[in-house]
């Protein structure tokens, strides 16, 4: 009844990071399978946006390997493959949603043409067809078709970061990284986000990893937790292991910080 | 189905002078298919620890814990998150949900998780809720804004969508009026005759004398609360 997948998605292995003297984070090692979502918590510092650049490919890591399963050639190492080979792999199989939406929008052009130009970036050339593509994801998260000729400038905030996910899923990406998709919204505007991601994550089979300090955002999207501390994984685990019972001094001390509403 | 060995279980309060607190020592227990199990016990005694550690959100510091040839004990996470979407459902007190998703979706989740069509899986979402008499009208909206009997109704559509080998009840029947306690049971009794193995915290004595072949009072396993 119960059988285990054989290649993670992802593999970390000892990835560290140095900022001089400073540690960024230090030798954190996991696996991510097909499908599963991870949450990476801590307090501001703790390393955990580093980590996330660091498997991104934005930052070069200064030991350790990111193995990811590609479609062509099985698992490969992101660290010492080519730079056009890297960077090929976060059109296509990898996505980044950054906290400022405009982070991650070309903020001059309409919003349809931000969604296009992802496509086109893969090779998409048929104008009709990229329209019709971008006009789609644009329903799919909720905005409104009369707005595809719109800029994002003229966006709302929770707009902004939902137009930022239907330019990075629209070319069907394997690996979604998010660091705090929902910060900075308000709560209703979250709350939506929230639904709208889980939706994808299932309906797509993503594999997501989710960076935030919110713990109840990672309870109701994220499958398995890690817990960061001065740029070291002090507990991982299922989420809501981790949140029910959680074994480390700052694991305890940080779920028992949350103000109960 | 269920198989517990030798189950111990402590909790280190590392902020609270490092307490170390002996909750279970010595849990053995065993549910078969279609038998139903009771826990009992004064509160404090541990049921819910238990319970929960059988779902694998408290950690087990020693013995196995066997549901469908997966020790949670020892498994990695992601065996144990295959184990609940296929193999082991629960039904908390509480309903927790992400704010804003529909009532019918909401139920029906748990069989979408399992790969079932979304017709088919709304459609028997629309058959539970139907029997556990919640009106029509409201399933559209998000349950967060139901009274507390209408979200624990919904609690239990949601939990016995899918058709788990193995299920965990807690308090199923608690601030339910008499119709739809006795809708609960009639899910229950048609959950074991297909074959689920069940544990359940019933405060409800009538309920526990009518559903559960067995009771294990909990306090056998609690240290210092054993006479």
């Amino acid at each position: 009844m119960i059988h285990v997948d054989p290649l993670p998605l992802l593999s970390v292995q000892g990835v560290t990071k140095h900022y001089g003297a400073h540690i960024g984070c230090a030798d954190v090692s996991f696996d991510l399978y097909p499908g599963e979502v991870m949450g990476i918590v801590g307090e501001s510092g703790s390393g955990k946006s580093t980590l996330l650049n660091c498997m991104a490919g934005h930052l070069p890591p200064d030991a350790g390997g990111v193995v990811f399963d590609t479609r062509a050639d099985g698992p490969r190492d992101t660290v010492t493959m080519s730079e056009p080979e890297r960077r090929m792999l976060s059109r296509t199989d990898w996505a980044f949603v950054h906290q400022h939406a405009r982070d991650g929008l070309r903020m001059g052009v309409s919003a349809g043409g931000n969604v296009g130009e992802r496509l086109m970036a893969v090779g998409a050339r048929h104008y009709g067809d990229i329209r019709d593509k971008a006009t789609d994801w644009l329903d799919r998260v909720e905005i409104d078709a009369s707005r595809v000729d719109d800029r994002p400038t003229t966006f709302s905030g929770g707009m902004k970061q939902r137009l930022q996910i239907a330019r990075n899923l629209v070319t069907g990406p394997r690996l979604v990284f998010m660091d705090e998709p929902t910060g900075g919204l308000d709560v209703s505007v979250q709350a939506r986000l929230l639904d709208l991601l889980r939706g994808l994550v299932r309906d797509m089979g993503l594999s997501a990893i989710i960076v935030t300090h919110d713990l109840a955002v990672v309870r109701l999207l994220a499958d398995r937790l890690m817990v960061m501390k001065s740029g070291r994984v002090v507990e991982s685990g299922l989420t809501d292991q981790v949140l029910d019972d959680p074994q480390h001094a700052y694991s305890q001390l940080l779920v028992s910080s949350v103000l109960q509403v | 189905m269920i198989e517990l060995n030798n189950v111990a279980k402590t909790f280190t309060l590392h902020n609270q002078g490092s307490a170390v607190i002996e909750v279970l020592r010595g849990v053995f227990l065993s549910v078969a298919q279609g038998e139903c199990v009771a826990l009992t016990g004064a509160s404090g005694a541990g049921k819910s620890t238990l319970m929960r550690m059988i779902y694998g959100n408290y950690l087990t510091q020693g013995g196995a814990i066997r549901i469908g040839g997966v020790d949670l004990v020892q498994a990695e996470p992601r065996e144990i998150i295959r184990l609940r979407r296929e193999v082991l459902g629960y039904v908390s007190q509480f309903l927790r949900v992400v704010p804003r998703v529909p009532t019918l979706d909401v139920v029906a989740e748990p069989l979408r998780a399992v790969g079932v069509p979304p017709d088919a899986a709304l459609a028997r979402a629309r058959s539970l809720l139907q029997q556990l008499n919640i009106p029509e009208r409201l399933w559209t909206l998000s349950p967060t804004t139901f009274s507390g009997g209408e979200q624990q109704r919904v609690n239990i559509a949601r939990g016995f969508a899918h058709p788990y080998p193995a299920m965990l009840l807690d308090e199923p029947t608690a601030s339910l009026d008499a119709a739809n306690r006795e809708v609960v049971l009639a899910l229950i009794e048609e959950a074991k005759a297909q074959g689920t193995a069940i544990i359940g915290i019933f405060h409800d004595e009538a309920a526990r004398a009518r559903v559960c072949d067995r009771e294990i009072d909990v306090s056998g396993f609690t240290p210092g609360m054993a006479a």
